[in-house]
């Protein structure tokens, strides 16, 4: 085992023994007849990247959606940094809902907005008070953070697919949020550009310390930022554990993953 | 499970709907299921228009903006389309009129004509094709590249910001409009009666104040915030609650001019029986 290989280790010890700030029980999610998520328990760790594996349509964008509230579950017990999600008011759940940031497999950016108008709206909206050299030098620290000082003033039609994903983390990270939820974050993008988004995922969490979902079918992606790997299969877990486990999975569905 | 981040009442619905699709349904019960899904959405929709417009934060910011995207970017193609009303309607009444030897009253006429109707509806038509699609393109856009989401997600209310604005900006702004329209409309008109004689712009006026009365400007002008407020409601819900894919854009801004313009239509059939009511 090489050096960088047991320092890996032993930061996903560190993770796999720190406080759990996504806890879901039981959890159940159907459409109509389609049972898409089949009694999950999932446990995500302060500071650790999960990983999530899976076929198109298994219900893994499903499963953060959940935690970000834009898809309601049925049954089961969600819990976000120790707080029960049902049981919480609109108000509260809106301040629960400041401290998770999404990546949007798309970007999702406003169209109707420049770059640097799309890092102010979140900004805008969240504090009031904030003043507008406050506001440059967070926007101008969240650019450079993805490598986009340049294109500040640009409109993000005229960004590349690559930019546009940075453009979205940047917006997303401008926040500081604590969970990080990325859906498909290498979707489309050339394998540079891929292996580039790959390495802000890491640089983020190991600046400011998120615990993150990643969606993706990129293994590659998964490889370079994941301490954990969960493969979904038919809306439940169907293996767990590291790269280097799950790429010697005894099971060869898991297995095909990898190859 | 009832409290959950984010609440979409469309969900319930399309569930709703999938699970009927699996049932034996005859396909006249499907449509009246699908008739009665779509009012209940819409009547769901518009409940939270009146939820959410009165609960602050109020985003007068964006409020200003819909206001001047919606209303001032709208007064050329309104002027235009008031002017040459004005203008055909006085060319086309005279010659009846002057088979009466009554071509004295066509200032009168064409002013009650514009300003009790015409003005107003076919204001709000033109207000239909023009900011109720672009509304409803809009944000069906929004909803296909998940920047409605993205809203949600950052802590902002995206009904409040984007919807409430827009309805209330198309309420207040096609008022405003049509009464331009009918100002428009009226030079069309002093344009068209000038052609084959000559009418002072003083006699023109006096006589259209003459035929006019509080009781022909009120209700057209009231019946202009509804028209408004179906227009931007009618396009907001299309919009918002789109199929997603590029197809749903084009249908939603399609569907969004055909609905808004149909209620138009239904508000003036009303607004003019109310108004037969009183004045009787």
């Amino acid at each position: 085992m090489t050096a960088a290989a047991t320092h890996r280790k032993a930061e996903d010890e560190n993770k796999k023994n720190g406080s759990v700030v996504v806890k879901m029980e039981h959890l159940k999610k159907s459409f109509g007849n389609n049972r898409v998520l089949r009694n999950i328990d999932l446990a995500i760790h302060k500071g650790e990247n999960l990983v999530i594996l899976g076929k198109s349509g298994t219900g893994k964008s499903v499963l953060i959606k959940c935690i970000v509230g834009l898809v309601d579950y049925d049954e089961g017990k969600l819990e976000i940094l120790g707080e029960d999600v049902a049981e919480l008011k609109e108000k509260a759940l809106g301040e629960l809902r400041k401290k998770i940031g999404f990546l949007f497999q798309s970007g999702a950016l406003y169209d109707s907005m420049s770059v640097r108008e799309n890092l102010e709206f979140p900004l805008r909206r969240q504090s009031h008070s904030i003043s507008k050299e406050q506001m440059d030098s967070l926007v101008k620290e969240a650019l450079q953070n993805v490598g986009l000082s340049d294109a500040i003033d640009r409109a993000p039609s005229a960004l590349s697919g690559g930019m546009r994903k940075r453009l979205g983390l940047a917006r997303t990270l401008i926040l500081k949020p604590e969970i990080m939820l990325y859906d498909e974050p290498t979707t489309g993008l050339d394998p540079i550009t891929s292996k580039e988004i790959s390495g802000l995922i890491l640089e983020i969490q190991n600046k400011y310390d998120t615990s993150s979902v990643i969606i993706t079918h990129d293994i590659e992606c998964a490889k370079l930022t994941a301490n954990r790997i969960i493969v979904l299969k038919d809306g439940t877990f169907a293996a767990e554990g590291t790269y280097s486990e799950l790429e010697k999975s005894a099971d060869a569905w898991v297995r095909s993953f990898f190859e | 499970m009832e409290n959950v981040l984010l609440q979409h009442p469309e969900n319930e619905i399309q569930e709703t709907a999938e699970l009927s699709e699996s049932t034996s349904e005859s396909p006249a019960d499907s449509v009246f299921h699908k008739f009665f899904l779509e009012v209940s959405s819409i009547t769901m929709f518009t409940l939270r228009f009146f939820k959410e417009v009165l609960k602050p934060p109020y985003e007068f910011k964006e409020l200003m903006n819909q206001s001047f995207q919606i209303g001032y970017k709208s007064l050329p193609l309104v002027a235009i389309t008031g002017f040459i009303i004005g203008l055909v309607l006085t060319i086309q009444s005279r010659p009846t009129l002057a088979k009466f030897g009554a071509v004295s009253w066509l200032p009168g006429m064409v002013a009650v004509s514009l300003v009790r109707e015409i003005g107003p509806v076919i204001c709000a038509l033109i207000f239909a094709g023009k900011v109720g699609s672009g509304i409803g393109a809009e944000l069906a856009s929004m909803n296909v590249t998940e920047q409605i989401d993205a809203m949600q997600v950052s802590g902002t209310n995206p009904f409040k910001y984007l919807v409430v604005t827009r309805v209330l900006s198309s309420t207040l702004m096609l008022p405003l409009l049509a009464v331009f329209a009918d100002a428009v409309g009226l030079l069309g008109s002093f344009v068209g009666v000038n052609l084959n004689g000559h009418v002072s712009a003083f006699l023109f006026s006096s006589q259209i104040f003459q035929s006019l009365d509080f009781r022909d400007l009120f209700p057209a002008f009231i019946k202009t915030f509804f028209f408004g407020f179906a227009i931007g409601l009618v396009g907001s819900y299309k919009g918002y609650y789109s199929n997603k894919g590029t197809e749903g854009v084009g249908k939603a801004a399609n569907s969004a001019v055909v609905f808004a313009s149909l209620m138009v239509f239904i508000i003036d059939m009303i607004a003019v029986q109310m108004t037969s009511l009183f004045q009787n």
